[in-house]
């Protein structure tokens, strides 16, 4: 090319949307949303044997608004989905989300009354792991797959993300449940009672809504 | 069924018999757990005496069961106390019941400190009350939540509550 | 030191109710709470004059699970309960169904749950102690300990093929038979393990931050402790020595020789102290364990219709085939008497134990857990009254609460 020669071999030549998608790759800030076993082999990847600094993802933090890359390792449970939507509401775009597991991809052996079946059914994911819990090696590679996803897709202004309009998990189970048989569901937030057939989610502004009861003054 | 119970245990149900007529319903063991079975109107106070003249300084554990589709069974649920002798290393299990529609016992936190979150849990999973208790609330599941999950006719996969939650889009946030 | 709400200078009591404390919500999502549970401090400045515990993050139903599924089957549920020690649970598990179905198990079976139950209890120490330290700062006695736990995990795969829930008992038996491999392997761990623990020890023991952090924080005293019905190294720490190895010896216990560690001031400091010495007790008993390991069988006998055959008898006998079928057809497996039992054994965390109601068939009609987390979550309130706000952390890190087992 013409122009390389002219610029020498000191400048590059690129496009805005891969530079950015290149810094942001090579510097995943994750957010350890661990609630159970799954947390435990988080640790150890971030520990001295598998060492995810290699991949420039070991600055963990635990504020929301400092990352960029939520790993939910281990099952949710009906009373942690609330707090989970809020920690990915609190997180500046963009942001991606890893599933750890098969609890938080599809409840794993948990097939109870209080497990979710699958974060994806409430949240949107980029990358689920297998395994039980998943090996570090594992949990490396999709790190590996997602600075590649980030790479193919990612947009210098995020546009990308505002084609995702319909939620991609699976169907809702809710409408598999009989009417008469279902109950209120638990937590103090009055947008999302029961699923009603045919809305299948909800807006932002009425689950921030719902959310306010959660602040911690209720509760003493 | 046929381990007999140590003097020192015999001695001490014949006493609370003595003290307590009619209301240590009967003693089984089985495999070395030794049980007294009593009425529940005078658990607490046959508690208070295994504590303070038995030696049973400690709860061990305390839970409940739902006896509805039990083979045989009266009372529907039965409600046991662990409890151990710190001192001679003994241990004797209480087992007292409840009944629908207003299954009701006295807390035993007043003995016992360990006993809340215990009586708590068993408030939650099953619906009996602990009178006198001083914090009864539900404390694994939520305050909102309807039912008792683990009692028998509660279905494994519940009710619902689990897939009620508002669903986020990625274009939302 | 501790301060006491009486040494601040406090307001009336009127207003102290209403708008002199201050509500903190600490959780569920924290870095120190190291799991999911969440606590609601009333603060007097920097001193916490109450907290409110709030946990069930986590609850999964465990105990609905150990009504549907068989002796078996639950092992893979219990796995998960305590996940930082899981074959302790299993043994736990497996402990109270044998107590119910009266199986005696092999004496190689025993000592092979010997060396699982102190390796667990090596795995689990390892963990609290790291992740303690790792909340006050020490991050590098955390590398270290889990370099140790990384070994370990190891083992498990090797005997089980899963590193993490290796699901290694069944019903009078193991999964499997360990191998002279494992063992070679095992001798190895063994020998490094002493200079790892020295490292740790010599990176927290006379470290100034870490003291201070931690000496007179949360006593525990010893009437307190057996009032709420504390065990484990917990209890142990506040001088109340009882350890069920040694006191209600189960599998082989009684054959080996080991101290039982305790200490008498009640702090955070004497429950560090504690559980490292501990680990080197633990070392002890695998080495015995390890050296007089006895030959034989790993599974109880077949004959009495309880334990799986093996593979070689399924596929190439008729009997064992029948065998195998009548322990998993869903209408026959096991037998056993319609009775209840409360079984338990010392898990690193305390007294695990397994209340099983039976109704005669081969699934437990209740599966109650006695978990030692809820018991020892129960009293942070108690031990964090009067202390300020920056040492919940080592309260919380000294009380090793693992939520799958405070929740189940």
């Amino acid at each position: 090319m013409a122009l390389e020669d002219f610029l020498g071999d000191n400048i590059f030549v690129t496009k805005l949307n891969d530079i950015a998608s290149w810094c942001r790759k090579n510097s995943l800030w994750p957010m350890p949303f661990a609630t159970a076993c799954c947390g435990i082999e988080l640790m150890a990847t971030g520990a001295s044997k598998h060492d995810i600094a290699r991949f420039g993802a070991e600055a963990f933090r635990f504020s929301p608004r400092q990352c960029d890359l939520m790993i939910v390792a281990g099952r949710v449970v009906m009373k942690m989905v609330p707090v989970l939507q809020r920690i990915w509401l609190q997180m500046p775009e963009p942001k991606w989300c890893i599933s750890m597991g098969a609890c938080a991809s599809s409840g794993g052996v948990f097939d109870t009354y209080s497990v979710v079946q699958g974060i994806d059914r409430f949240l949107p994911v980029d990358v689920y792991i297998p395994g039980c819990p998943p090996r570090p090696e594992q949990l490396l590679q999709a790190v590996i797959d997602l600075q590649d996803k980030i790479q193919r897709t990612g947009t210098v202004l995020g546009s990308e993300f505002d084609r995702r309009i319909r939620p991609e998990g699976p169907r809702p189970l809710a409408l598999e449940v009989p009417q008469e048989l279902q109950i209120v569901a638990p937590g103090n937030y009055a947008s999302s009672n029961r699923l009603v057939p045919g809305s299948c989610h909800n807006s932002q502004a009425n689950l921030l809504q719902g959310l306010s009861g959660l602040k911690g003054e209720n509760l003493s | 069924m046929s381990e007999e119970f140590p003097p020192v245990l015999q001695a001490l149900a014949e006493a609370v018999s003595a003290e307590f007529p009619g209301r240590l319903l009967s003693r089984t063991s089985f495999r070395g757990n030794l049980r007294f079975h009593v009425c529940p109107d005078k658990a607490h106070e046959i508690l208070k005496y295994l504590k303070t003249r038995g030696g049973f300084g400690m709860l061990v554990e305390l839970s409940a069961a739902d006896y509805l589709q039990y083979p045989d069974a009266e009372d529907r649920y039965g409600v046991w106390y662990c409890l151990l002798d710190v001192e001679n290393g003994r241990r004797l299990i209480v087992k007292t019941k409840a009944n629908d529609p207003d299954p009701t016992l006295d807390s035993v936190v007043d003995l016992w400190e360990g006993a809340n979150w215990m009586e708590r849990e068993v408030y939650d999973m099953y619906g009996i009350v602990f009178r006198n208790h001083p914090d009864l609330r539900r404390i694994l599941l939520p305050d909102e939540f309807v039912g008792h999950p683990l009692r028998r006719d509660y279905p494994m996969r519940g009710k619902g509550e689990r897939h009620n939650f508002p669903v986020l889009t990625r274009a939302e946030g | 030191m501790a301060l006491k709400l009486a040494d601040v200078i406090a307001p009336p009591a009127d207003v102290r109710e209403k708008d002199y404390l201050w509500t903190l919500n600490f959780g569920p999502q924290h870095p120190a709470t190291h799991t999911t549970l969440r606590i609601v401090l009333n603060l007097d400045g920097e001193v916490i004059v109450n907290s409110i515990p709030d946990i069930g993050f986590l609850h999964s139903g465990f105990e609905k699970l150990g009504e549907h599924l068989d002796f078996n089957q639950y092992v893979t549920i219990v796995d998960r309960m305590n996940y930082i020690s899981p074959v302790a649970n299993e043994i736990a598990w497996h402990h109270s169904v044998e107590t119910l179905l009266g199986i005696d198990l092999t004496p190689r079976c025993q000592y092979i749950r010997v060396i699982f139950s102190e390796l667990m209890r090596l795995h689990d120490h390892l963990l609290c102690v790291g992740a303690a330290a790792l909340d006050l700062g020490a991050f590098t006695a955390f590398l270290y300990a889990f370099n140790q736990r990384e070994k370990i995990n190891e083992l498990n795969e090797w005997a089980s093929g899963q590193r993490f829930h290796p699901s290694y008992t069944r019903v009078g038996g193991l999964q499997r038979d360990i191998d002279d491999v494992w063992i070679g392997k095992l001798r190895a761990f063994i020998k490094q393990f002493p200079s790892a623990l020295a490292d740790v020890t010599g990176l927290l023991n006379r470290n100034r931050i870490f003291l201070d952090r931690t000496r007179d924080i949360g006593i525990l005293t010893r009437e307190e402790a057996i009032n709420r019905s504390v065990t484990g190294p917990v209890a142990r720490a506040s001088g109340l020595v009882r350890d069920l190895r040694k006191d209600e010896p189960y599998l082989a216990y009684k054959d080996f020789d080991f101290k039982v560690v305790a200490a008498k001031e009640g702090d955070c400091l004497a429950r560090y102290l504690v559980r490292m010495e501990e680990m080197r007790e633990s070392i002890k008993i695998i080495s015995q364990a390890i050296e007089n390991l006895p030959s034989g069988p790993v599974n109880a006998s077949v004959d009495e219709r309880m334990v799986l055959p093996n593979q070689l008898s399924v596929y190439r006998s008729i009997e064992g085939l029948i065998h195998h079928f009548e322990l998993f057809m869903t209408n026959r497996k096991w037998k056993p008497p319609v009775e209840e039992v409360y079984a338990a054994t010392e898990s690193p965390n305390g007294e695990l134990g397994f209340y099983i109601v039976s109704d005669g068939t081969g699934t437990a009609y209740r599966a109650r857990t006695r978990p030692p987390s809820l018991v020892h979550f129960a009293l942070f309130n108690h031990l964090a009254q009067g202390h300020t706000i920056s040492e919940v952390a080592p309260i919380l890190g000294s009380l090793n609460i693992i939520a799958a087992e405070l929740d189940r």
